[in-house]
């Protein structure tokens, strides 16, 4: 099986904004990916890129085997895609839209059709106009989970959700992973990507900054450790992999990167720990420390 | 916080958003009748002439009836007449300016965004109101300066404006109504037109039975209509300005309905409730073909029946209009340069008709554009997402604007033939005949569609230029004669170039020329939309 989505070194411009700037994304074949990055850090220009809709300014771009700005409707045929802000006709109802969207990709499973409306608890004889955002989104969501195709592209698909449908959703997308289904999933909630995704690309400024399965960013995790030490903390701050030390008296604060957490712990015990608690970061802290790092920069 | 506060800020938002479309309408309005006071200056120069035209054509009941009765034989007095159907135009913009303002903007989402911030809940619909209001005020006294500097008295010029102003003002009051009631703009602007259609037949069936400026029996029925207040002002025949008090508290009892309303429904809610629509899609919603059949068919309906209304008005108009300038051998002299043979009914119907063909060309350019709206508002990148090419969704709006248009003109000559062909017994001959002059039109109105196509592919962000084309068309045919233009500069437009009449010494190289120049103009525009950014900003 071809791998899903190849892009490398892609640029896309926008008058003087370089919206991507060299960016490589790699989605292999039935994984769920994700997609994350600060507000403007070039999601939407990337996806809109894939399903060539932008004329990119250099760079590669594979899709299914072929090149998405050339063979963009035998592509699309093999893939469905909802936008980050589902607009609809105001006069056609929110089940009509999900009928024209599946048959114009290419078929649309009835019977699952029937089941998502009612799991989603979405009524599709509204017309465009008296939906709510959620509910918009809703149509947009079905009529891509409904349709037969091997790829989803969801760019921030859950803006909008309740708690409730959240999980609607995620049960869904674990469903067209155990179909064989890719998905490439662009968001903003980290529990969403967290529980979804099997391996994750961060993008910053127009560039990937950083890919991999989640472990596998961890490895950039560090610890807090929180202590009470009986001697004076001499040496702690020169130890490398240790940040953010703060001493207050007896009590010390600091972080510390998983490689040197043995060192730390030793010059800790040498010290004499009195109590001691340690907590692992949160994904929230990872993400933020890449997303931080742009605003640092710009 | 006062209920109005924001105002101000609603009101210069909507003069920026506005800021080609409003002035386009007003100076359109505003130049007419001082060009219409001219040209019947030139061409009825004696008082004997006057006196023959008012007698022969302007009493006339089915020209009283179309565009309102007239009072007397003085120029400004027949210009008021002429001038009729521009009230009903200023109604009309004013009508759908406030509910592009209210009602669209609620339903797409952007006055709730605006709505967040400090505005008081009368805030929206009073900017509405007032710049509309402002653009009447305007308009009223661009077209009073206008008629005075063509040489008419001032106090008639002044109440004419007035009476057209206030007309504008009453409509966009109806129209801020309609905007409350229903939760679409469509809805809105249905409700708003129907209000407006029947003040029109009220009027006409009022003003049907008179003759000249004595009212039929049924005159009750104009005194009772908005648009009957305008022509009984009787500018430059012993102005009657407390008629002027009419319309003001019109307007004002509609507002006074209108802004409880206003507060007591919901944002995005309308006070009648939506309709459900089926849970399934029919088997022809299938492809960008049967979208844009669903997306287009209103207004395909209601361009085509308000085109065959016309038409039967203007060919029951056409006889007594020919009979009146009988004899008058300036306009013969400029039938022999439209046609040659042509009989004066028929030179008058053919005028007419291409005076259809450029409001089929608004519709043309209005389809075209809807493929440029769709991508603004976020539509058409779903689809252009799914096996559908570019070019086949471009494609299937382009089809509603080139076929449409033919519908319409079609409609228009054959209902102008039947109602004409009625009047001399020949229904036969001049239904195919009117038909036949309906369908001349269509090259140059595709030529518009085409250019609106291409500004879509090409420079999208300009794509409402093709609005102002359409109005420089408008303006060199109505006044380009009057200004004594070089034909060079008439040549520009498309429509310089139809035959009015299908006279013996027409040809169709033009027709031809016109045909080949709009099917250049659309393979442009699908091939430079093929390689363009979608959406484009
Ligand atoms: N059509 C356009 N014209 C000009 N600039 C654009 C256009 N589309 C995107 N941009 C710019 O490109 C950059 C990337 O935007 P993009 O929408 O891809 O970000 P994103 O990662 O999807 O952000 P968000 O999380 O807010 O959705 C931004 O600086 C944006 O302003
Ligand atoms: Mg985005």
């Amino acid at each position: 099986m071809e791998t899903p989505i190849e892009v490398s070194g892609l640029v896309k411009t926008f008058g003087r904004t370089r919206a991507l700037d060299g960016l490589d994304l790699t989605v292999r074949a039935g994984e769920v990916h994700g997609f994350l990055g600060p507000n403007g850090a070039g999601k939407s220009t990337a996806i809109r890129a894939l399903l060539g809709l932008l004329r990119t300014d250099a760079g590669d771009v594979r899709l299914l085997g072929g090149d998405p700005w050339r063979d963009a409707v035998a592509l699309h045929r093999r893939l469905a895609y909802v936008p980050g802000d589902v607009t609809l006709w105001p006069n056609l109802s929110g089940g009509e839209v999900i009928d024209l969207l599946g048959r114009m990709r290419g078929g649309l499973d009835p019977a699952r059709r029937a089941e998502l409306l009612d799991s989603f608890e979405l009524d599709p004889r509204k017309k465009g106009r008296a939906y709510s955002k959620g509910n918009r989104q809703k149509v947009g969501l079905v009529a891509a989970l409904a349709s037969d195709v091997e790829l989803l592209i969801l760019d921030e698909p859950t803006s909008g959700l309740d708690p409730l449908m959240e999980e609607v959703f995620q049960h869904w997308v674990r469903r067209a992973r155990a179909d064989g289904r890719t998905v490439l999933l662009s968001s903003h909630i980290l529990a969403e990507v967290e529980a979804l995704c099997d391996r994750v690309t961060i993008i910053r400024n127009g560039r990937d900054v950083e890919t991999g399965t989640l472990s596998e960013l961890r490895h950039l995790r560090r610890t807090s450790i929180e202590a009470e030490v009986t001697g004076s903390v001499d040496g702690l701050g020169q130890l490398g992999g240790v940040h953010d030390l703060r001493v207050d008296g007896q009590r010390v604060r600091f972080d510390v990167e998983d490689a040197a957490l043995d060192a730390a712990l030793r010059r800790l015990t040498e010290i004499g720990v009195r109590s001691l608690t340690s907590q692992p970061p949160t994904l929230e802290e990872l993400f933020l420390r890449h997303y931080q790092a742009e605003q640092v920069r710009s | 916080m006062s209920p109005f506060t924001g105002t101000r800020h609603l009101v210069r938002l909507i003069l920026r958003r506005d800021r080609v479309v409003l002035p386009i309408w007003i100076l359109l309005l505003a130049v007419l009748p001082a060009s219409y006071a001219s040209a019947y200056a030139e061409l009825y120069q004696t008082a004997d002439e006057r006196a023959a035209y008012l007698a022969n054509t302007a009493s006339n009941p089915s020209i009283v009836a179309l565009l309102g009765p007239v009072f007397g034989d003085s120029i400004g007095a027949l210009t008021v007449q002429r001038a009729g159907m521009l009230v009903l135009v200023a109604a009309l913009a004013s009508l759908l300016t406030v509910v592009r303002h209210t009602r669209t903007e609620e339903e797409a989402g952007r006055r709730e965004l605006l709505g967040a911030t400090v505005l008081g809940r009368y805030a929206g619909l009073t900017a509405a109101l007032l710049v509309t209001y402002a653009a009447n005020v305007l308009l009223g006294l661009l077209i009073a300066g206008g008629l005075v500097a063509a040489g008419l008295p001032g106090a008639g010029s002044l109440i004419f404006g007035a009476g057209l102003a206030l007309t504008g003002v009453a409509f966009a009051t109806v129209g801020g109504l309609a905007a409350q009631l229903t939760e679409s703009a469509g809805g809105a602007r249905g409700i708003g037109l129907g209000v407006l259609g029947l003040a029109f037949v009220l009027r006409l069936a009022g003003d049907a039975g008179g003759s000249g400026g004595a009212g039929g029996k049924a005159e009750w029925l104009s005194w009772v209509s908005p648009l009957g207040w305008a022509p009984r002002v009787r500018a430059f025949a012993g102005e009657r300005w407390w008629v002027l008090l009419l319309p003001v508290l019109f307007a004002a009892v509609v507002a006074l309905v209108a802004y409880p309303i206003s507060v007591r429904r919901d944002l995005g809610a309308g006070v009648l409730p939506p309709r459900l629509g089926p849970a399934t899609a029919g088997p022809r919603l299938a492809g960008p073909f049967g979208l844009a059949w669903r997306l287009h068919r209103g207004q395909l309906l209601g361009w085509t029946l308000g085109f065959g209304l016309l038409g039967l008005v203007l060919g029951g108009a056409a006889d007594a209009a020919a009979d009146a300038v009988q004899g008058n051998q300036q306009v013969a002299d400029i039938l022999a340069r439209l046609g040659g043979t042509a009989t004066l009914a028929e030179a008058y119907l053919g005028s007419s008709l291409s005076l259809t063909a450029l409001a089929a060309a608004g519709y043309g350019i209005q389809a075209a554009l809807r493929a440029r709206a769709e991508e603004t508002a976020g539509r058409a990148e779903p689809l252009l997402a799914t096996a559908v090419s570019r070019s086949r969704w471009l494609a299937a709006h382009l089809l509603f604007a080139l076929l449409g248009p033919v519908v319409v003109l079609a409609v228009a000559g054959l209902a102008t033939g039947l109602s004409y062909g009625l009047s001399v017994g020949d229904v036969g001959g001049e239904l195919l005949r009117l038909l036949g002059v309906g369908l001349a039109q269509v090259p140059a109105v595709w030529v518009l569609a085409g250019l609106a196509a291409l500004l879509v592919g090409w420079l999208p962000r300009f794509s409402s230029a093709a609005w102002a084309v359409l109005a420089g068309c408008l303006l060199l045919g109505q006044i380009g004669a009057v200004l004594k233009l070089s034909q060079w500069a008439l040549d520009v437009s498309p429509f310089t170039h139809t035959p009015q009449v299908l006279g013996d010494n027409w040809t169709v190289t033009p027709l031809v020329a016109l045909t080949v120049i709009t099917a250049a103009l659309l393979a442009l525009a699908l091939r430079t939309f093929q390689t363009r950014d979608i959406p484009t900003q």
